[in-house]
């Protein structure tokens, strides 16, 4: 195996998960590059988390008064779940599809979408596009409850076209209207208590109940509809069918899938002034859509074997989201053997960083790239990841140590150790800047006290942890 | 009179929701009486004001700057359609936008006009970990400081000299001498000035000197930092921080008496402190909270209502009762609530046209009644 091998199947994990450290590179590539994809796609976990641990430690979980013990909960699966892919294609859905607790105040629906995301969000995009119409938190979120034969709200049918399919400047304002009478009567079962209960009740003693969809006939709006040209007495499915025919649905949603798998792509409302990165990548990515029948699973299948992704001038050329640089420090540090208050409290630090899960600032969901990126954040993540890499207590952190100590001499070079240490982290790839720095570092410090203690160790993990590129992914 | 450059807004957001009508008590008012048989507090217990409304009995501090003429009180304060969600509640005061979802906050929108091309770092310091959203705005650097003493990059670096070193390698990292993308331009950019907001803040920590002591709590402790970072002149124009939790479902008396001791304590400390560095007109401070409770209690607490009170404090600030104070009459409640008779963008809408001198009618989207809590001639 060839260190090339390795800095790609580094690059892969980064992307369909939070990162591998070297011990599981290793395994990993004994399967082979293509095959090693097929693996992640298709097979089912070997080790399902448990509810039952989880509502051990947060009994909240799934009933919480606020959003904290869900996002802990999901943060704990992305660290010790076996498939961590699973939990990205939810990141990557909760993204899009972004809804948030400031306005449902009932966390368990967001518990619920999280999960239908998991269970749909590798099939095809039309049955999602379904679930996600009928999801009770969507529904609130977007106020198709509001929505009533003859007193239309368009709310979710504006962005439903917007920003869950098609992308402004391909359709008109009437097309709005009309998806919008096409979704009335798609609401929650006892809207009224439900949403009296979210928004008035105290939360004490009891807590949220859980919501379902449903469909009032009677009030649905069943007269003939004009939409994208085509004329019927549509009801919602029929729209989302219709959608999902579009040309600009197949570029929309490749679109958003390089940008979160292969390189950070401007955020959504530049879409229409700028090309995107890679125009012939997104080409290939809508022929995989309409070839598969709307296939999300298939088109991902293609991406990441495909030669853009392959390609080392995408690696690390995206920003980590905070969740990400969450979750994969602490799948190193493996800190949190529990889903207590402490990994809840880890949870945390992604909103110090500008992400707090299942709250998003808007409807369009988080802006990524570059934008995760401000003086206050940087402190953030800077202080995060070093700190959390430092701390040679965590068991991950203690077995890297000891794998680089017992693989080079008393003799070592300079360069050997560094190479050990960013090699156990996940094949970091550094610049000549960063490493002659790292080396400095070195030289200075560990090799004038002739010492690799704990201490020395610690402080070059630091500032390892504190270099640029451990914020890129 | 000084320029208004010199001119900073603190403000003090009270989570949870406070109690308001423990907090500026109708203490002879009979539905008063009746309807918090739990938890009422006395004419004997509480600080009397005019012979109707009295200051909770832990709010003596409060009260002598009240005597000063230093402190508004802003009865009946709350906005239409009133949601008694904690999140969403609070989310409509960060945001200043009561029927949609908006991304930024008002004080977010109000750093982008004070200073629009970021010249300067720490234009606004948080106090706390995480951005509230009131301070979020597309393109606006905040820093957000947990503890003066210990802010800044990498802190677990033991030891002063030790952590300046790595703090030089770091620099490097972060420095001109990175090929560039546009991801390295933005950590470069953001990686140093962090290290210099990190440098002016600890700068603001080791200069400072006062013969106050404060107590020793989390807002004691903020409003010392904020003393601190107003002392050293680096131009921060708004601080926030936060005080809680006020969500008394229950032990109402013992807790809503803890926190109002220790704020009200806090408070008299930091313009102590301010008239110490001859400050005090300076400097304005607002205390909010997102929704008042019930007017009838629950055995031992009140649960979320509407209608809650608002105070604004300072040397610049003409002292007295604003808004009215909601009638507890049966037929005036609304669904069991105080209600509200002035609209909290009235509030912002004055102290930003009033004491930062920053037009709000873009910040709020209109043009909102202004109260004249603030001194004319400041």
């Amino acid at each position: 195996m060839s260190n090339k091998d390795i800095m790609l199947m580094a690059h892969l994990m980064r992307r369909v998960g939070f990162g591998s450290t070297k011990d599981e590179l290793e395994e990993y590539i004994k399967n082979g590059y293509d095959n090693q994809v097929d693996i992640i796609l298709d097979s089912e976990p070997n080790y399902e988390i448990s509810k039952h641990l989880i509502n051990r430690y947060q009994p909240d979980y799934g009933s919480p008064m606020g959003n904290s013990s869900n996002g802990a909960s999901w943060l704990y699966k992305m660290i010790w779940s076996d498939s961590p892919f699973k939990e990205k294609i939810s990141l990557f859905w909760h993204g899009i599809f972004a809804t948030g607790y400031a306005k449902l105040a009932n966390g368990i629906v967001l518990h619920d979408q999280i999960k239908m995301f998991s269970k749909f969000g590798l099939g095809n995009y039309k049955n999602l596009l379904i679930e996600l119409s009928k999801d009770p938190a969507m529904i609130i979120w977007l106020d198709n409850c509001e929505s009533h034969k003859g007193a239309v709200n368009e709310n979710y049918g504006r962005e439903l076209l917007e920003l869950f399919s098609m992308g402004t400047g391909n359709y008109t304002e009437k097309d709005i209207k009309e998806a919008s009478r096409a979704f009335t009567g798609w609401t929650i079962a006892n809207k009224d208590y439900m949403t009296t209960k979210s928004q008035r009740d105290s939360v004490w003693p009891y807590g949220r109940l859980a919501m379902h969809f449903e469909y009032k006939e009677d009030d649905h709006d069943e007269d003939e509809k004009i939409f994208l040209g085509e004329t019927g007495n549509f009801n919602g499915e029929e729209i989302i069918d219709i959608i999902c025919k579009q040309k600009a649905t197949a570029k929309f949603i490749s679109r958003h899938m390089y940008s979160f798998f292969v390189e950070d792509e401007p955020p959504v409302p530049e879409w229409p002034y700028k090309e995107p990165n890679n125009p012939n990548a997104i080409e290939l990515l809508s022929e995989v859509y309409f070839d598969t029948g709307y296939n999300i699973k298939e088109m991902l299948r293609f991406l990441f074997k495909s030669k853009f992704f392959k390609s080392e001038k995408v690696w690390n050329k995206r920003v980590k989201s905070p969740i990400e640089l969450v979750a994969g420090t602490l799948r190193i540090t493996k800190e949190f053997e529990r889903p207590d208050k402490q990994q809840s409290s880890a949870n945390s630090h992604t909103s110090f960083m500008g992400q707090h899960a299942m709250n998003p600032p808007s409807v369009e969901g988080w802006h990524w790239g570059t934008e995760w990126l401000d003086s206050g954040t940087v402190v953030e993540r800077v202080n995060f990841s070093s700190s959390k890499l430092g701390d040679v207590n965590n068991s991950g952190i203690r077995k890297i140590i000891n794998n680089v100590k017992s693989n080079i001499s008393n003799q070592y070079s300079t360069e050997l150790l560094i190479e050990k240490i960013l090699e156990e982290l996940g094949s970091i790839i550094v610049s000549k800047t960063t490493k002659d720095t790292l080396k400095d570092f070195v030289n200075s410090k560990i090799n004038s006290e002739k010492s690799l203690n704990d201490d020395n160790l610690s402080e070059l993990l630091q500032l390892i942890g504190a270099m640029p590129e451990y914020q890129r992914a | 009179m000084k320029d208004k450059k010199d001119r900073s807004l603190v403000v003090v957001q009270l989570s949870g929701g406070n109690d308001a009508m423990n907090t500026i008590v109708p203490y002879n008012n009979g539905i008063y009486h009746d309807s918090r048989s739990a938890i009422h507090l006395t004419e004997k217990e509480i600080i009397d004001i005019d012979g109707s409304l009295g200051f909770h009995p832990e709010m003596g501090a409060l009260k002598n700057l009240w005597d000063q003429n230093k402190v508004a009180v802003i009865n009946g304060i709350g906005y239409p359609v009133p949601n008694r969600s904690h999140f969403r509640s609070m989310d409509i005061w960060h945001t200043a936008e009561s029927e949609s979802i908006a991304p930024d906050g008002w004080l977010g929108r109000t750093i982008r006009e004070i200073d629009p091309n970021h010249n300067n770092v720490v234009t606004a310091v948080n106090f706390g970990r995480g951005l509230p959203r009131a301070l979020v705005c597309k393109d606006v650097p905040v820093a957000s400081v947990g503890d003066l003493e210990t802010y800044g990059l990498m802190p677990d670096i033991k030891g002063k000299e030790q952590r300046q070193d790595v703090l030089n390698y770091f620099s490097r990292m972060y420095g001109p001498n990175q090929g560039r993308d546009a991801i390295l331009e933005a950590l470069g950019e953001n990686g140093v000035s962090a290290m210099n907001g990190a440098d002016i803040l600890s700068g603001a920590n080791s200069k400072y000197s006062s013969s106050i002591e404060y107590a020793d709590n989390p807002i004691s402790n903020n409003l010392k930092d904020i003393a601190k970072v107003i002392f050293a002149d680096v131009g921060t124009k708004i601080y926030y921080a936060q005080h809680g939790s006020f969500d008394t479902h229950a032990g109402e008396l013992f807790n809503h008496a803890k926190l109002w001791k220790d704020l009200s304590d806090a408070l008299g400390d930091f313009f102590e402190d301010l008239k110490e560095h001859d400050r005090q007109d300076d400097v304005t401070v607002l205390l909010f909270s997102e929704f008042g409770r019930r007017i009838q209690d629950n055995g031992s607490g009140t649960d979320h209502g509407s209608g809650g009170v608002a105070f604004v404090l300072g040397g610049s600030v003409n002292g007295g009762f604003y808004g009215e104070q909601p009638s507890l009459e049966i037929s005036e409640q609304v669904e069991g609530d105080m209600k509200y008779n002035n609209d909290f963008r009235s509030t912002y809408a004055t102290l930003l046209d009033k004491w930062m001198g920053i037009d709000s009618v873009p910040i709020l989207g209109k043009n909102y009644e202004q109260f004249n809590f603030i001194n004319k001639g400041t």
